[in-house]
């Protein structure tokens, strides 16, 4: 019945092959490669920088720029998905869900809720500890930020939209992420302070292995992690109650 | 090491071709996460722990989500709008 598509699928999965194969048995493997660019920053961010995890000194502090650029683009999709989201609400308003839609967003039964509450906080501390240990180990404000935001994720698995409607204050979070994505651009500002270009790190590198090593990185991921974790809440506050929520209650 | 990473690039394909041979959306969703959670495998074995951190939790929560609560939304709407085609019957 679907003959003709197999071998269509076939004759292009074969060409592809092909080419996979033809391009990538030249690569060599990871181990045989010596990066230039790779083996200045593994050999310099700890002499220049004082930190431990070269990953973070190359995302928020050489190509700190480009992670700025990067964090407004979630800031700006957050903010359309928001405004989109809204105007479906709007045009929307008076119709009902079905009795079945209406159980489901009661959440899970009392012993299940309470056990995935309890794993909120370490879920708090974890992603906090992940914010503000990037600049010693892997992790950091992108990383952390995620974490943080399906802390919020879970208490909407274990109790419902009602609940977590009444645990986090949408303008809150909507300040909270205007505070990360300013903070990024404010601390690059500080260099301006010094007299030196845009997103320079100008404060004190602090002493390796500490918390405070880094300068302006861990400030700048802790301002990222903000930014993350509130837009991240706000897109799944805008889902959920676009999604789960009678209409005509809000 | 190497045997590591033949490992993990095998359950990379494994996974991938399940997550094609899912038909139903709501149960694709479910394999998409435990596709992200192998990637995140992945970028753990090939020495990444960077990426794979933030694999772990965009590829196994984040987009499985956003894709079921997207069903959830599309299936909602095509139900107000048989009950609407209903009531505009009977009237």
């Amino acid at each position: 019945m679907h003959r003709p598509r197999l071998v269509l699928f076939f004759a292009g999965a074969m060409g592809f092959v092909c080419l996979f194969v033809f391009g990538f048995t030249p690569l060599r493997h990871p181990r045989d490669i010596r990066n230039r660019y790779a083996q200045q920053i593994n050999t310099r961010t700890f002499a220049e920088r004082n930190i431990t995890d070269a990953v973070s000194a190359v995302n928020f502090d050489y190509r700190g720029f480009d992670t700025l650029g990067e964090e407004f683009i979630l800031f700006v999709s957050v903010l359309g998905s928001l405004l989109l989201l809204r105007m479906e609400a709007e045009r929307k308003e008076g119709i009902l869900m079905d009795a079945a839609e209406r159980s489901r967003d009661l959440g899970a039964s009392d012993a299940m809720g309470l056990w995935i509450l309890a794993m909120v906080a370490p879920k708090l501390v974890f992603g906090i500890y992940i914010v503000t240990h990037g600049q010693l180990t892997p992790g950091g404000g992108f990383q952390g930020g995620v974490i943080l935001a399906t802390a919020a994720l879970i208490i909407y698995c274990g109790k419902g939209f009602p609940i977590f409607r009444k645990m986090l204050s949408h303008s809150a979070i909507e300040i909270l992420e205007a505070l990360g994505a300013g903070g990024f651009v404010a601390i690059g500002m500080l260099a301006f302070l010094w007299h030196r270009p845009f997103l320079t790190n100008v404060l004190p590198l602090g002493k390796a292995h500490e918390l405070t090593s880094g300068g302006t990185i861990a400030l700048i991921s802790l301002a990222t992690g903000l930014e993350v974790s509130a837009g991240f809440v706000l897109l799944l506050y805008a889902f959920l109650q676009e999604t789960l929520t009678e209409r005509g209650e809000d | 090491m190497a045997i590591l990473q033949l490992g993990v690039l095998a359950l990379v394909v494994i996974a991938g071709t399940a997550l094609v041979l899912t038909r139903d959306v709501r149960s694709q969703s479910i394999v998409l996460s435990l596709f992200g959670l192998i990637l995140a495998l992945m970028f753990m074995v090939f020495q990444a722990p960077d990426v794979a951190l933030s694999q772990i939790v965009v590829g196994a929560v984040g987009l499985p989500l956003m894709v079921l609560l997207a069903i959830a939304k599309l299936r909602r709407d095509h139900q107000e709008l048989e009950q609407e085609h209903k009531r505009k019957g009977r009237t």
